[in-house]
């Protein structure tokens, strides 16, 4: 084959391999992924009620549940590997979990220390009078 | 490239340093990618942006969720079955876009068509659930304007239903498409991006079922 060949702009190619590719899609695929999902959902109903663990770990298994579970419909619903043509959309959701972490620590940690600063709102009232 | 070296790259595409014409591997060799991969990288962008969004809506709701006026705690409001419910909703309406995704793939078109109705029809009793949910809480007159936590939870609740009703219209188009179109290379390619917005969907659901309503009851 020819290096011309080879520069086809627009190529369709949508029968030929590729993370997006539908035929990498598997009904197995989407029945371990369910069943993954489902045990997970069910293991952070669980936990939420349950008084066998201590209290305070509560919220951090259901994070960490919480994100197993999203690895669980990245890899076999929305079919994220590790294969070379995959490298963009792996680096785009590390930026992507950056700039969450960024947002989401940052709020909790800058408006919890406000918080502590601030007069508590009783006291305030207290001056008003 | 002899032909000895082509069988090779052709036989197996993962193969360490491929360079064959048929696929771009993200190393720069092998040409352009294909429009399927570059359409799915550029809606996979679009939703990692979707996902900032809803961190910031996250954030809102952590730092506001303890600022409850008086108001009602989120343990006094959360009922656990209906979230049961809506989750098992949604994510069988996931699963129902995976068979989807499989009969495409396969040319099936009452297969899709099956398939994408049943996704749908879950994807609405998961809104009438969260309808009857919000109208709830309205009718105990702890709307969004009653305190900062219940802003925060509408806002971030109301914003994820907004976008399965999107969802919804979308999902109608393309069993329409599909329908009129058939399998065309564009058809499928929408039907792609519809796909991952779907999944993607669910796992924002994910987040807000594990930490807002779950975490919410035993705070």
């Amino acid at each position: 084959m020819s290096n011309a060949d080879v520069h086809i702009l627009e190529y369709e190619g949508d029968d030929k391999g590729g993370a997006s590719d539908e035929h990498s899609a598997k009904l197995g695929t989407y029945i371990l992924g369910v069943g993954l999902a489902v045990l997970l959902t069910a293991a952070s109903f669980w936990i939420a009620k349950t008084d066998l663990i201590y209290g305070p770990g509560i919220p951090v298994a259901l994070a960490t549940l919480a994100i197993a579970q999203m690895g669980i419909h990245l890899v076999f619903f929305l079919h994220l590997t590790t294969a070379p043509d995959n490298t963009n959309n792996v680096l785009a959701l590390a930026f992507g979990l950056m700039v969450v972490c960024l947002v989401v620590f940052g709020s909790v940690w800058i408006m919890a220390h406000l918080n502590h600063n601030l007069m508590p709102m009783s006291h305030l009232m207290q001056m008003q009078r | 490239m002899s032909t000895a070296e082509s069988t090779i790259a052709f036989s197996d595409p993962y193969r360490l340093g491929n360079r064959g014409p048929n696929l771009a591997r993200g190393h720069g060799g092998g040409g352009p990618a294909s429009k399927r991969v570059i359409v799915g990288y550029g809606f996979w962008l679009f939703l990692l942006s979707d996902i900032v969004i809803f961190a910031c809506l996250f954030a809102a709701y952590a730092v506001l969720a303890d600022a409850i006026a008086d108001g009602p705690r989120a343990r006094d409001i959360y009922d656990l079955k209906r979230v049961a419910l809506e989750t098992a909703c949604l994510l069988a309406s996931s699963f129902f876009c995976g068979l989807a995704t499989i009969a495409v793939a396969r040319r099936n078109q009452f297969l899709t068509q099956a398939a994408l109705a049943a996704t749908g029809l879950l994807g609405f009793a998961f809104l009438l659930l969260e309808a009857s949910e919000f109208s709830g809480l309205y009718a105990l007159g702890d709307g969004p304007t009653r305190s900062g936590f219940l802003t925060g939870f509408f806002t971030l609740v109301g914003c994820h239903g907004v976008h399965v009703t999107a969802g919804l219209l979308w999902l109608g188009t393309m069993m329409a498409q599909f329908f009129a179109k058939g399998f065309r290379p564009d058809i499928r390619r929408r039907f792609l991006c519809f796909s991952m917005f779907w999944h993607f969907l669910d796992i924002v659901w994910v987040a807000i079922f594990s930490l807002v309503y779950l975490v919410g009851t035993r705070l």
